[in-house]
């Protein structure tokens, strides 16, 4: 049994006649120490679905799921207290923008030093010997100068090193990294992805990195997970979806790698957005945008169908030479 | 294009600019509330010579501290009562809210106006001009209001004139400010370079370019300044130092009535009700104005 | 921080001068001139009116007169009343203290009930607790305070008999003024039932005056509440497993304050002016009834003392204001 189950889990705003639903049927999970990449457009429901696992989703939003289970545990069952126990302790979050993130009114210390009071306890000193430690894990250089410093003093880099020292502050079995990048230069942007995975190698850590950029994935993650609208498109093995894309959505994306130039003959790139609340398409959510949606794709919404390749949800997934079978 | 791609509905024309204002404003049924209060008022003020049962300043001997029509002891003539001189209380709030109206209506041109200039003087010639007025405007705000309009009736004699002259001059920073922060924005885009590279004068860049541009904030500033300046009035003619009695001011009616406050409490009650409704539908609508007519907050 | 404060103090100077030239004005601008105000409707013979200008420096030039009356003012010399022939400054310090405690009660009226409020309305956001706490709190706005004071007086003391009408104290205790503060003199004097009694009577006048406040804090309260509790680090806060409560109070609070507490400081001004208004309603023996009387008597050294005196606890209380916003908001201490 995986360490974090999710099954088909949505998630819904707006009215409750006409839902917007961000997340739909999600399923996907996360072992120990594994690396999993979740990979789509923006508004395309990676975000929302790791906030739902983290109970984040605030009313009007709604969230369900047929299971969603950590360790064993019933999130969905839970009640908030139990939920706040595992949250933060076990499962911890980096978000996109550090330089949000932390409050502006309180030290970097006290921030991390509040995460361990709540969830591991100890004196006083224990925790801030402990909070220097973990500066120093994260590459912090002179943490005893750092530690009384407010947020608008550090780089955007060094406070994304503050981020996840906090989230790593009580030795967390699953990680969730949204974006963890996506907001600092182009050179801290490979420093911080080293530091994550040397954490996640070190604590063997489960990490769920969400992010848009394929080429972090292949080099970071083991399973991908293609997310389009609110839906898994495809999922499998890095390897093997890298090398053949079975989801038209999945094969787009690659081609807009340098490295997969053999795609860009035949998907450049995609045409249009992501669909919002208004403009949901009958049939597969894909097909306004695909360039080989046929009737059914257009009368019919194609389900997941899990294979042991992984699974793909396309009415006429594509075989490796690039061309759909029907 | 296949032919199951959804068929371009034929597009509504997009509403002009008023319309979709008054639809933003128009879905905040408090401003709409405030609105329609408003109308009536006004139309009460405008009327209140046909539609007042007894001239303002009619004394009934006979009907002294009458209570309203409906409690023991009432009389039908006087639907709200009447005062210590016997004068009917509807009938003056009725000509009261000409006064009320009158003096927002003034207060409000007269800050509008010089305002309006001494901002755009502030906003077009920076510098030494700027600093001066805006300095000036400093002093002005840093007393409280009501004070320096009390200092400025104490200089010019209490009189209903004179508390218009005063309270106009107390909001004036707040025009002065707004307008000049709107002309700076403005003035650094491109439309108004582009005028006047094609040789716009200075009156016309001024007036015809960049004010029309910078009304949305004067709007709002204008309808709230209307509530303050009825308060402010009121509390002046409260103080002796506005309209002088017997003219049938609202505050200067509350004044009149302190004394009676233990024997007949609807000549305190109603004067203040009819401020704090004025009032309150003038905030009411400058609220909803502000939701409507502030971009940053549309959507 | 020492050049933050100097670079505050160094703008309230021209401002200030500013102030003292429109003090110096009321008594010019006013119709006649200063010594027929001084010696009232009995007149005053030519020879002693033309004695006394020279006298009290009436007869120099308008500047020389200007710069006179700032040397004055510094040297802490207003003039005297006209009706009690002390000096202004002394009438003032005497009666300030009387405005202080009923403006900090008010403010505290203001301050313990508008903050709570507003946090809970922006957390239940579009209830019917946010909706009754915006419709009230614009109604607490749009209050001809003046009025508001009749109807309570009508309401709690003449109907229930629970206050008193006006005053600070009943007439029956005698308390030594030593701070000028009623609530401490009271106690100084170890004398219960006369606190009791001073209490008694901050109550009312503590509601009036505190009821606009009170609505500016709770509306300021809530949006600034709103606009936080969107903010990135209340996500990450609350992803750190920490309860609604901690998130609320340590998290979002802090940072809600900062503008909360500039509108506190700017509220003084109209505290102050609400003063006037609430003073004499309740009989209140401080500067503002002081200030009203004044001009009813048309004694002006005492007008113009006191606007001068008002206006700059005005700007010493915004320039603590400006002090504390420092103190909350570590971005604006150690800037520059």
């Amino acid at each position: 049994m995986a360490m974090l189950e999710i099954d088909r889990l949505t998630v819904e705003f707006g009215r409750e006649e006409a839902p917007f639903r961000a997340v739909d049927g999600v399923s996907l999970s996360v072992d120990r120490g594994e690396v999993v990449g979740i990979v789509g457009e923006s508004g395309s429901g990676k975000s929302v679905t790791s906030l739902a696992l983290m109970g984040l989703i605030d009313y009007p939003g709604r969230v369900r799921a047929e299971r969603l289970r950590f360790d064993g545990q019933d999130l969905l069952a839970a009640s908030d207290r139990q939920r706040r126990r595992i949250v933060g302790k076990d499962i911890a979050m980096i978000f996109q923008d550090p330089m949000t993130s932390l409050n502006p009114c309180y030290t970097v210390g006290f921030q991390i030093m509040e995460a361990l009071a709540v969830h591991a306890g100890g004196s006083r000193a224990e925790r801030r010997t402990r909070t220097l430690e973990l500066l120093e894990q994260v590459g912090i250089p002179d943490p005893a100068s750092r530690i009384d410093a407010y947020p608008h003093q550090l780089s955007g880099g060094m406070s994304q090193r503050v981020m996840i020292a906090m989230a790593i502050a009580c030795n967390p079995s699953l990680l969730i990294a949204d974006e963890p990048t996506t907001a600092l230069d182009v050179t801290i942007q490979a420093q911080i992805m080293d530091l994550l995975r040397e954490l996640q190698t070190r604590n063997r850590m489960g990490l769920m990195l969400i992010t848009h950029d394929l080429a972090v994935v292949a080099e970071s993650c083991q399973r991908i997970v293609v997310m389009y609208a609110g839906q898994v498109v495809e999922t499998g093995a890095v390897e093997a979806v890298f090398a053949a894309p079975r989801h038209p959505y999945t094969a787009a994306l690659l081609a807009s790698l340098p490295e997969h130039g053999s795609y860009k003959s035949r998907l450049a790139s995609l045409p249009g957005v992501v669909p919002g609340q208004y403009d949901r398409p009958r049939g597969c959510l894909l097909n306004p945008r695909c360039p080989h949606a046929t009737e059914r794709c257009r009368a019919e919404a194609p389900q997941l169908r899990s294979d042991d390749r992984g699974g793909v949800r396309c009415h006429t997934p594509l075989a490796a030479d690039g061309r759909p079978t029907p | 294009m296949s032919a199951t791609e959804p068929v371009v509905v034929e597009q509504e024309k997009p509403p002009g600019p008023w319309l979709e204002n008054w639809r933003h404003f128009a879905a905040n049924r408090g401003a709409l509330a405030g609105l329609a209060v408003i109308v009536v008022i006004t139309v009460l003020a405008l009327l209140a010579p046909w539609v007042a049962p007894h001239a303002p300043h009619e004394q009934f001997r006979d009907a002294l501290l009458l209570p309203p029509a409906w409690s023991a002891g009432g009389d039908a003539r006087f639907l709200l009562g009447t005062d210590d001189v016997g004068r009917d209380i509807l009938s003056r709030l009725l000509f009261g809210a000409r006064l009320s109206l009158l003096v927002g209506a003034i207060v409000v041109t007269l800050s509008l106006a010089v305002g309006i200039t001494l901002g755009l003087i502030a906003g077009f010639f920076r510098g030494t001009v700027e600093s001066l007025i805006m300095r000036l405007m400093d002093i002005l705000l840093a007393l409280p209001s009501l004070l320096l309009a009390i200092a400025i009736v104490a200089i010019l004699g209490p009189s209903l004139a004179n508390a218009m002259v005063a309270i106009a001059i107390v909001v004036l920073p707040h025009y002065v400010r707004l307008t000049r922060a709107a002309v700076i924005a403005e003035t650094s885009k491109d439309y108004v370079i582009a005028s006047e590279v094609a040789g716009a004068g200075l009156l016309r860049q001024m007036f015809v370019n960049v004010l029309p541009n910078c009304m949305a904030p004067l709007i709002v500033q204008a309808t709230l300044g209307f509530s303050s300046a009825i308060l402010d009035a009121a509390a002046l003619g409260f103080l002796g130092l506005g309209a002088q009695p017997p003219t049938p001011e609202w505050g200067t009616m509350l004044a009149d009535a302190r004394q009676f406050i233990q024997r007949a409490w609807w000549v305190v009650t109603f004067p203040g009700v009819a401020i704090l409704v004025t009032v309150l539908a003038f905030n009411l609508m400058g609220d909803g104005l502000r939701d409507a007519l502030d971009p940053k907050l549309k959507r | 921080m020492l050049s933050f404060v100097l670079r505050r103090v160094g703008l309230l100077v021209p401002t200030f001068i500013g102030v003292t030239l429109i003090a110096f004005a009321l008594i010019h601008l006013i119709p006649g001139d200063p010594i027929e105000l001084l010696a009232g409707e009995r007149g005053i013979d030519p020879a002693r009116h033309a004695q006394l200008m020279r006298e009290m420096g009436f007869d120099q030039p308008l500047w020389q007169q200007y710069l006179n009356y700032i040397g004055a003012a510094l040297q802490g010399d207003l003039g005297r009343s006209i009706k009690t022939r002390e000096p202004v400054l002394t009438e003032f310090f005497t009666l300030f203290p009387a405005t202080i405690e009923l403006s900090l009660c008010a403010m505290l009226f203001a301050v313990v009930i508008g903050l709570p409020v507003g946090i809970l309305a922006a957390i239940r956001r579009g209830s019917v607790f946010d909706h009754t706490v915006m419709g009230v709190s614009l109604a607490g706005y749009s209050m001809p305070i003046f009025w508001w004071a009749l109807l309570l007086i009508l309401v709690f003391s003449v109907n229930l008999g629970w206050t008193p009408v006006s005053g600070r104290i009943a007439v029956a205790y005698f308390v030594e003024p030593v701070t000028g503060f009623m609530l401490i003199d009271t106690l100084l004097a170890g004398d219960t039932d006369a606190f009791a009694s001073a209490l008694h009577h901050l109550v009312l006048p503590s509601i009036v005056l505190g009821t606009i406040p009170l609505a500016v804090v709770a509306r300021m309260t809530r949006s600034s509440m709103m606009e936080v509790i969107r903010e990135d680090y209340i996500r990450v806060a609350r992803a750190k497993g920490l309860s609604q409560t901690r998130v609320i109070l340590v998290h979002a609070l802090r940072n809600a304050l900062i503008p909360v507490v500039t509108v506190i400081g700017l509220q003084i001004g109209t505290l102050l002016a609400g003063a006037i208004l609430t003073e004499t309603i309740f009989a209140w023996p401080g500067v503002g009834k002081w200030l009203v009387d004044s001009i009813s008597r048309r004694d002006y050294p005492a007008v113009q003392g006191g606007i001068l005196l008002v206006a700059a606890v005005v700007m010493l209380v915004n320039l603590l204001v400006d002090m504390l916003y420092g103190l909350i908001n570590p971005r604006i201490r150690h800037a520059r």
